[in-house]
């Protein structure tokens, strides 16, 4: 008896509760925002009565939640290749929400701070440089005193848009990597040990003196990770921050934001960095879906690129949008329709 | 409709549910592998390159395959006699007393041990006593992975080891003793002829544990997808790689992983066939 009662006490909270939250989004992706999601979602949900759930399965699952129609929006680290949005069963649109690093770490006890040009990098990621004390290193950083060490390369052993940027990074500004390599979110790496996540390859070089690693900025820089000065485009060598990730996003982009960041012409931009995604139908009347639930799902993306939430993306570690790119995801989300007609005014 | 009849029904239903599962479990791991199966054909099973970059996708599983038999192997020989003395103490040497029962309770507590634990310990002890051995510069490797797989399989290697030898009949024992048998010699030539199968099982079902186990592995073996060339030396295990990659994979790189799935499926299968005919055949 007692047991029913509860039963139905709770039975009927849950449905009020249903009463009180007008719409329910579900989305799912990257694994790389997710802070910044969650905490962006929590503080929509408080303010427009929605709820919000977002599961972090990864850039790739993310991709096919939405093309099953199974969720209202993914989330991605890669924009979409043509031959992907080909095999999308209807036109998605891509709408950047903030922009991300890799950081080079390393342990070098003694060591403060080092530089590494593009070239150095990519020839210690492909083993052609194999250790600490040789002459392009010494080069490159008069004044530190490199001890004769082994470099052990430390690199993600799963799949995952870090590696992406990464290796774009190096395909861009190295030909025997293009060639050798390549990019892609798993490569085939020359040399080195993989570390599952970024917690695994951070723990791996605190272990591994002489170890050389990367690891992605919203974990390096919450962790205070110390990193390399990285020498961009401009011939600047410059350190990975919020500020200078944000910058990599200041130059030409195209229409539909699919770009990588790497390699960024701006003179003060960090060059290892990129924007991260949602993707969503460009028709929003898909598998039944109501209005209501067309609507719902625009306003919170529309939230995303918002300065309030913009402002979120930093509290979490994440380098904002800059006004022109928040400007033309807006713009972006105003050509969403449903069935044909233009959902957010 | 009576209690009995009712009970055959849910027993029967419920047996059926098991096989359906596993069956759609073959069939799904099949259906997935088909691309990678029609686009690779044999050379999946003999091909040492994976490489998931867009363009030149390559995939091979001869890599893993070695990766997880080496591993497996060296766990077993390492942990064959750990698991041998450890039987003979528990169910024979001590037999019935309280450190018996203390060291059997705490060999049965390992196996309860989540398997991230062994990784996490793995990491943070082993590894660095692994360097400062001068072994390895990062401690990464066949050799760390095969250690921690010994240790996690020793329960298992125990477990029907401690029954069947508990179970070899006094009279044999007895008998032998009154022949003037030592106690060497009592367990050379009374307990472990009649102990063997069991004992033969119990290190087929901990060589099983050790092919299939992921996490502590992957925390540990290093992940370079290359064939190793030592015991030192970093690797990858097919386990490992389909935990690894699956997440972000798609495509092709997605068939291949669920290829080397269903691969992993089939040598457990085999395995355990070879087991049960070894059980047959000499007990």
């Amino acid at each position: 008896m007692k047991k029913s009662i509860v039963l139905v006490a709770l039975l009927s909270l849950m449905t009020l509760g249903n009463k009180v939250s007008a719409q329910s989004i579900s989305g799912a992706g990257a694994t790389f925002p997710e802070p910044f999601y969650n905490a962006a979602f929590a503080s929509y949900e408080r303010a427009a009565h929605a709820k919000v759930t977002y599961g972090g399965i990864g850039s790739g699952g993310g991709i096919r939640s939405l093309k099953d129609k199974i969720v209202d929006f993914g989330a991605s680290d890669a924009f979409l290749t043509n031959q992907e949005l080909r095999e999308m069963p209807a036109p998605i649109v891509h709408i950047p929400t903030c922009s991300g690093a890799v950081v080079v770490a390393y342990n070098l006890p003694g060591v403060k701070q080092i530089k590494l040009t593009p070239t150095v990098l990519a020839s210690i990621f492909l083993g052609q440089i194999r250790n600490w004390n040789h002459p392009a290193l010494r080069k490159l950083n008069p004044g530190v005193r490199f001890p004769n060490k082994e470099i052990t390369v430390v690199h993600r052993s799963d799949g995952s848009g870090t590696t992406n940027m990464f290796t774009d990074y190096l395909t861009k500004v190295n030909k025997v990597w293009h060639s050798k390599v390549g990019a892609g979110k798993t490569v085939n790496w020359p040399v080195g040990v993989g570390a599952k996540g970024n917690p695994g390859v951070a723990g791996a070089i605190h272990q591994t003196q002489g170890s050389i690693g990367y690891i992605g900025s919203e974990y390096a820089f919450a962790q205070r990770e110390p990193s390399a000065l990285i020498q961009n485009k401009a011939g600047k060598f410059i350190k990975a921050t919020v500020a200078s990730t944000s910058a990599a996003g200041k130059g030409k982009i195209p229409a539909d934001t699919r770009v990588m960041l790497t390699n960024s012409s701006a003179p003060t931009a960090y060059p290892i960095a990129g924007f991260t995604w949602l993707i969503i139908y460009k028709d929003q009347a898909y598998n039944n879906r109501s209005f209501a639930q067309a609507q719902a799902t625009l306003k919170l993306i529309d939230w995303m690129v918002s300065r309030n939430a913009q402002a979120l993306a930093v509290k979490t570690n994440y380098a904002p949008l800059p006004a022109g790119v928040a400007a033309r995801a807006k713009a972006i989300l105003r050509t969403v329709t449903y069935k044909g007609k233009r959902i957010l005014k | 409709m009576n209690s009995d009849k009712i009970l055959k029904r849910v027993l029967f239903f419920s047996s059926l549910v098991i096989v359906l599962i596993a069956a759609a479990m073959v069939f799904s791991l099949f259906e997935g592998s088909l691309p990678s199966i029609s686009k690779f054909g044999w050379r999946f099973l003999i091909s040492d390159q994976w490489d998931p970059t867009q363009g030149s996708e390559n995939y091979g599983a001869l890599l893993f395959i070695v990766g997880t038999i080496l591993t497996s192997v060296l766990a077993l020989v390492i942990a064959i006699p750990l698991a041998f003395c450890t039987s003979l103490f528990v169910a024979e040497y001590f037999r019935g007393t309280k450190l018996a029962s203390i060291v059997g309770t705490l060999v049965d507590l390992l196996a309860g041990i989540p398997s991230i634990i062994y990784g996490l310990w793995g990491f943070y002890i082993l590894c660095p006593l692994v360097v400062e051995a001068g072994l390895s510069p990062q401690g990464f490797g066949v050799f760390t992975s095969a250690l921690i797989l010994a240790i996690m399989i020793v329960p298992y290697a125990t477990s029907l080891s401690n029954t069947t030898i508990a179970m070899v009949p006094n009279d044999l024992k007895e008998a032998a003793y009154a022949l003037g048998a030592t106690r060497l010699e009592v367990i050379r030539t009374v307990i472990l002829p009649n102990a063997r199968s069991g004992m033969t099982a119990s290190y087929i079902l901990a060589f099983g544990r050790a092919i299939g186990e992921t996490l502590a592995v992957t925390m540990l073996i290093g992940n370079e997808n290359a064939i190793p060339h030592g015991l030192f030396s970093t690797g990858n295990t097919m386990a490992s790689v389909i935990a690894n990659q699956f997440g972000e994979a798609s495509g092709l790189q997605l068939s291949a992983l669920i290829e080397l799935a269903l691969l992993l499926f089939v040598i457990t299968t085999i395995i355990n066939a070879i087991g049960k005919y070894i059980i047959k055949k000499i007990g």
